[in-house]
């Protein structure tokens, strides 16, 4: 943190600005919602009998807004800036980025608004209606153009790593979007998928597994290839690594999504072959984060010092962890026992808030000095406390739900000798139900270091005594 | 051409693709290469290069 940011005036920070800011925003709104439905699960009576507010529609709302709010706007925040950086050029458009800025935010406030009412295309992490999936595939287009318009435009011979890991990302899920999100408009507000029974299953987890991969995935390593390495101030662990690691991991994550219908109406080879694609991935999966981890080889003494570093470090400890507890549940006699469980929605959250949150927070952190033109953070102890709230409010989370998961696993198989259930569904919810108060006190605690880090970037921003002096050559 | 045989002729397509990349990436001609590319997010810094001059507060 004692590097004295230049700035860049040729470069559209604007952009990046709106973004990063809008970040911390959605996350914060959208891990709200998540602590609210968390909290309806045990005290059911706070959805206060109001359609709008039960938990089938908040949920999609939850999800909808941590992913494509929070992490939207991490990701279009770092590669709007990263593409920049190491292109050495300003972006292709300018009023390009505004569009894809204001309308990626008229996306989420037609989210906002329609999923309470329940209008949903029942697509999980797809639900938005057809005219909002048409406004989506326009503006991502947008982004797209603007991307890879700065890139050919680029001043220097290379294309850093993390620009085709962005571009992977960003391409992919153009192609899932689209694909996913054919439908039949029977009015505005409703409209039927063109696909029907199990076929449609398998086109809603390819889209849903590789939203995981290359929105939640591919454009986060973007993030981690140039922030560690950047914030640690020494080069990726191996170039050579990361090549590998970007080729193994876009061709190998596509067909990892029948993992989600095993023992379902889906043909019985396509499950094992969904199997098997998940189990090889734990591969190029460990090759990013040892790539990542290693980065830090020989300047540990930092991680004592700088919380920043913290965040992106252990961001890729609980990568390495979901990488590896993944492929393990995709496993067909180990699904057996977790699928339908909380112990999925644990596997789920340690990605989410242990690497996909936790990466973007730490580059966030990075980047709001170096775009407001100060020196460092308002506070580096507050990102501590936020760093040590965040920690332990995901593990508590995940310890949690893997717990509730297993034991509902273990009830719902366990049969008497006559062939009867052992047990009904509501004893094995009232066996959950004290993990369910851990899971909302891991997600609260979670929550509330996000509003730290709100506080924290607004004094920053605010703050006028720490303008870093403008360098007078400029280097390009 | 029935599907097996196409799918197993597109598997081992990407198969090789992928070997003749993990060759190419860790082949020494492309070393100097990636030593430059791994460097570019530090060019654009003010002073000279931070890994070895940077010290730790």
């Amino acid at each position: 943190m004692s590097e004295a940011i230049q700035v860049h005036p040729e470069y559209n920070y604007k952009v990046v600005r709106q973004f990063a800011v809008m970040t911390v925003v959605w996350g914060i709104i959208g891990m709200a919602v998540g602590v609210l439905i968390a909290a309806q699960l045990y005290w059911p009576a706070l959805n206060f009998d109001t359609p709008w507010l039960t938990f089938s529609r908040l949920r999609p709302l939850h999800t909808n807004a941590v992913i494509f709010a929070f992490g939207g706007c991490a990701l279009f925040a770092t590669s709007f800036y990263v593409v920049q950086r190491t292109s050495n050029v300003r972006l292709f458009s300018d009023k390009l980025a505004s569009f894809t800025f204001w309308g990626w935010q008229l996306v989420i406030v037609l989210a906002a608004i329609t999923l309470p009412m329940g209008l949903t295309s029942t697509k999980e992490y797809g639900e938005l209606e057809w005219p909002i999936d048409i406004l989506i595939t326009i503006v991502w287009l947008a982004y797209i153009i603007n991307f890879f318009g700065t890139m050919i435009i680029r001043k220097v011979s290379h294309i850093y790593v993390a620009n085709w890991f962005f571009g992977a990302f960003m391409l992919t899920v153009a192609v899932l979007h689209i694909a996913n999100s054919m439908a039949v408009p029977v009015s505005l507000t409703k409209s039927y998928s063109v696909y029907a029974g199990a076929v449609d299953a398998m086109i809603q987890w390819w889209y849903g597994h590789n939203a995981v991969g290359f929105f939640l995935t591919a454009g986060f390593l973007g993030m981690m290839y140039y922030f560690v390495p950047k914030q640690a101030g020494r080069p990726v662990y191996s170039y050579r690594l990361s090549v590998v690691h970007f080729w193994a991991l876009i061709s190998l994550y596509i067909w990892a999504g029948p993992h989600h219908l095993h023992y379902t109406a889906l043909p019985d080879w396509t499950q094992s072959l969904g199997m098997v694609m998940s189990i090889i991935l734990f591969v190029p999966s460990w090759g990013g984060m040892i790539n990542g981890i290693m980065t830090l080889s020989g300047a540990w003494h930092k991680l004592r010092t700088d919380p920043i570093l913290r965040f992106l470090v252990v961001s890729l400890s609980f990568y390495g962890m979901s990488t590896f507890e993944g492929p393990m549940m995709a496993i067909k006699t180990v699904n057996a026992l977790s699928h339908y469980t909380d112990w999925t929605i644990g596997h789920v959250h340690s990605g989410a808030l242990g690497w996909v949150a936790m990466v973007s927070i730490g580059s966030i952190y990075h980047l709001i000095p170096v775009l407001f033109n100060k020196e460092r953070m308002h506070s580096i102890y507050l990102i501590n406390v936020h760093f040590w709230l965040a920690t332990i409010g995901t593990v508590l989370y995940i310890v949690a739900m893997w717990m509730s998961g297993v034991l509902q696993g273990l009830m719902w198989r366990a049969i008497n000798a006559d062939g009867t259930l052992t047990y009904s569904f509501v004893e094995s919810l009232e066996a959950s139900k004290p993990f369910y108060l851990v899971r909302f006190i891991g997600g609260a605690l979670f929550l509330v270091g996000m509003l730290l880090m709100a506080y924290n970037v607004y004094k920053t921003i605010r703050n006028e005594n720490e303008d870093v002096v403008e360098p007078t050559a400029q280097p390009a | 051409m029935d599907y097996a045989t196409s799918g197993s002729i597109y598997t081992v397509i990407v198969f090789v693709c992928f070997i003749g990349i993990v060759l190419w990436a860790y082949s020494k001609k492309s070393k100097a290469n990636f030593d430059e590319a791994e460097r570019l997010i530090f060019d654009d810094e003010p002073q000279q290069d931070k890994r070895e001059s940077k010290v730790d507060e």
